[in-house]
C-alpha cells in the first residue's frame, strides 16, 4: 500500500505539531527535516487547517501546532483527507466483476482492504509518536551495543 | 506476582480470588451484554487447577473489580514457540483512561516474562478499535500469524 505524497506529508506534519503541543513549529523546519517542497507542504497545511487539526500562527516566532486530541485523532481519519480509501465494491464496476472469478476476486481484495482499514482506524497520532520514541530507544540502544569496530 | 498502581489513584493489581468470579461475571456482562456465567466458572476451576502459566488478574479500587487481564502460555501452535496469551481484558467503563489498562497489561507481561516468554499475543475483533486502539498504543503490531474462519453451519 502506498500513500500519496500529500498524505505522508500531512501524517509527518501532524506528528511533528503533536509531538510538541506547547509550540509554533514552523513549516520550514518540517520541510527541512522530511525533505519535502515548502509549497507542497504549505497547501498540505491549509487542509489540515480547514480540518480543524492544526493552527496557524502568523509573525516572529509563529508556525503551526496541532490543536486535535493525538490520542482520538487516527491515521485513518487523516489519511481520508487526502485520499480516498474507499471499499473496493465502491468504485465503478470493472469488466469481469460479475462472474464467479471476479466475485472470488472482489472478497479476497476486501480481506486485505479490511485489515488495512483496521489497522489505520486503531492507530492515533499518540500511539505514533509512541511508537516512534520507541523506535529512536530501540536504534539507540542498538547502536550503543554494536561492538567497537577493531583499530587496525 | 507483579502488581501495579494507576497513576491517580490507588488501583492494586493482584491474581483473581475465587470471590472477585461473580464480580469478573458481572463486569464482563456489563460490557460485553452476553452472560457467560458458565464459561467463567469453568474458565476460574481449569486456572486454579493449573495456575502454572497461567494468570486471571484483577485491578481493585475500593474492594471493587473494575477490571481485568486473562492470559496463558500457549506453545507450539503451527510451530509458535511459546508466547503470552491475552484473552480476556477489560476495564470498567467507569474507570477507563486513568491507566489501569495500562497497568493490568504491565502486570501480565511481567507474569509472563516470569515464565520465561518474551511474545505477547492476543486476537482481537478487527472492528472493535477500542480494544484495537488500546492494545496498539501499548505496543502491540501485527504478528506474522493470521487468523482464519469457515462457516460450517449446515
Amino acid at each position: 500500500m502506498r500513500l500519496q505524497k500529500a498524505t505522508r506529508f500531512a501524517l509527518y506534519a501532524a506528528l511533528e505539531f503533536a509531538a510538541r503541543p506547547d509550540e509554533y513549529v514552523s513549516a520550514a523546519e518540517v520541510a527541512g527535516k522530511y525533505g519535502i517542497s515548502l509549497n507542497h507542504l504549505a497547501k498540505v497545511l491549509r487542509n489540515l487547517g480547514r480540518s480543524r487539526l492544526v493552527q496557524a500562527s502568523r509573525g516572529v516566532g509563529g508556525g503551526y501546532r496541532f490543536v486535535g486530541n493525538p490520542k482520538r485523532t487516527t491515521l485513518l481519519q487523516i489519511i481520508q483527507l487526502f485520499e480516498n480509501i474507499d471499499p473496493i465494491t465502491a468504485g465503478e464496476r470493472q469488466p469481469g466483476d460479475s462472474t464467479e472469478a471476479g466475485l472470488i476476486l472482489t472478497k479476497v481484495l476486501e480481506e486485505i482492504e479490511h485489515t488495512a482499514r483496521a489497522t489505520l482506524s486503531s492507530i492515533s497520532l499518540d500511539t505514533m509518536l509512541k511508537m516512534t520514541r520507541r523506535q529512536a530507544a530501540g536504534a539507540k540502544g542498538t547502536a550503543q551495543r554494536q561492538p567497537a569496530t577493531p583499530v587496525r | 506476582m507483579a502488581s501495579g498502581t494507576a497513576a491517580s489513584e490507588a488501583v492494586k493489581i493482584r491474581r483473581a480470588r475465587k470471590a472477585d468470579l461473580p464480580k469478573i461475571i458481572a463486569l464482563d456482562e456489563r460490557v460485553t451484554r452476553v452472560p457467560k456465567t458458565e464459561y467463567w466458572r469453568d474458565l476460574f476451576d481449569r486456572f486454579s487447577e493449573r495456575e502454572q502459566g497461567r494468570a486471571i488478574l484483577v485491578a481493585e479500587s475500593n474492594a471493587r473489580v473494575v477490571g481485568f487481564a486473562i492470559g496463558e502460555v500457549r506453545a507450539w501452535e503451527f510451530g509458535s514457540p511459546p508466547c503470552g496469551w491475552i484473552f480476556g481484558f477489560d476495564v470498567d467503563p467507569e474507570f477507563r483512561e486513568r491507566g489501569i489498562g495500562s497497568c493490568l497489561l504491565d502486570a501480565l507481561t511481567t507474569f509472563f516474562r516470569g515464565c520465561g516468554v518474551s511474545t505477547l499475543r492476543t486476537m482481537l475483533r478487527r472492528d472493535d478499535t477500542l480494544i484495537m486502539s488500546f492494545f496498539r498504543s501499548q505496543g502491540l503490531m501485527a504478528g506474522p500469524f493470521i487468523q482464519l474462519e469457515k462457516d460450517i453451519s449446515e
